[in-house]
């Protein structure tokens, strides 16, 4: 019987008082490992890039000037950029042109930050909203209603999440 | 540069989005779900066992999904299946060759329904950079997709953010009606 209890009952005792002091010094130290993601947002790193915005300037002029070349340095070619010329009656940016129609192909893109890059007047912008997922392919392209800011520093705003987060610094 | 004509199949995902008819096929949803609809769909969308597909980087970021900092196992999803037999989902991680499209349309017609497919990453949907010979331009054109997600490659929240949706998804349905639809056609202008 002291057998049993030297060969097994202590062993099995010993090795979950490991267990037991593991579980104390978690919960110290390594309290939240888990990022409970839907509940809130961890907290991304400044240079974080995702969703795309195409800024304005503190007078409400859109920034692109319909350049191009952000399409031009895409290396997967998901940026089309159609341009136009702005008169005094129709005025979009402070240049000559402006961009009629800016669409990116969301679902091609790499999010590599080469338009950002590109940008001669810093138009396009990456931001941190990651909730980009959606059901139908077709849904992806962005339009520039979809990407234009709807007033000078909107998209600089933390976004707020689809499913109802909040932040926490983690 | 010379442009040619180019067919291109894409498969509709069989598990329609609530209060649409999907494009070429013949689903059609009634706007009401019986008590058992919705016990049925709380069961199937919260108990998604994910078959373990990764084919290429985006594969890493599914692994990490799983692990502790991530967690997919507050959303029932944490048993990855090496068997088709098993699984419910069919996460594609990564850039899908033309070689290996055959083996990825078997191993969908071996999962049991109903199954559901997350096209994961910017090569996985559409190919994303690699517009060549190689990469089959979109996993659409071999299985229907009912979940893309951007990213190259995506975070595990916007992986987590993907599976909501498609958890979303499935409680919206009416559970009985998961039928293959007709693929449809597009013609699209390629550049040689």
């Amino acid at each position: 019987m002291s057998d049993v209890y030297k060969s097994v009952v202590k062993p099995i005792l010993a090795g979950f008082g490991i267990t037991r002091r593991r579980l104390m010094q978690r919960r110290k130290k390594y309290a939240d490992v888990t990022v409970q993601y839907p509940d809130e947002l961890r907290e991304q790193y400044p240079r974080t890039r995702w969703r795309h915005f195409l800024t304005r300037y503190d007078n409400g002029l859109e920034k692109c000037i319909g350049c191009s070349l952000c399409a031009g340095a895409c290396p997967a070619r998901c940026i089309f950029v159609e341009a136009a010329e702005n008169t005094d009656e129709a005025r979009f940016s402070p240049g000559e042109r402006y961009a009629v129609r800016y669409e990116i192909n969301m679902i091609r893109c790499i999010f590599c930050g080469y338009c950002q890059d590109a940008c001669p007047t810093g138009a396009i912008i990456l931001r941190k909203d990651f909730e980009l997922a959606d059901y139908r392919r077709e849904d992806f392209i962005y339009t520039k209603e979809m990407l234009l800011e709807e007033y000078p520093g909107q998209s600089e705003e933390p976004f707020e999440s689809k499913v109802g987060g909040v932040y926490v610094n983690g | 540069m010379p442009k040619k004509i180019e067919t291109v199949v894409l498969h509709d995902s069989s598990t329609p989005v609530f209060g649409d008819i999907q494009k070429g096929g013949s689903v059609v949803l009634a706007s009401s779900q019986t008590l058992l609809d919705i016990a049925i769909n709380q069961a199937r969308a919260n108990a998604l066992w994910p078959l373990t597909f990764g084919l290429a980087c985006c594969a890493i970021e599914m692994m990490s999904t799983v692990a502790s900092r991530f967690d997919l196992a507050r959303f029932g999803s944490e048993a990855f299946r090496a068997t088709p037999r098993q699984a419910d989902v069919m996460i594609i991680a990564g850039r899908l060759s033309k070689k290996m499209a055959p083996v990825l349309r078997q191993i969908y017609d071996q999962m049991p329904e109903p199954k559901w497919v997350i096209s994961m990453g910017a090569c996985a949907s559409s190919g994303g950079v690699y517009n060549n010979y190689a990469i089959v331009q979109g996993a659409d054109q071999v299985v229907p997709v009912d979940v893309y997600v951007p990213g190259c490659p995506p975070s595990p929240d916007a992986l987590i953010y993907g599976i909501i949706k498609l958890q979303q998804k499935i409680k919206r349905g009416k559970f009985g009606r998961l039928i293959e639809l007709q693929p449809r056609t597009l013609e699209s202008e390629v550049r040689v």
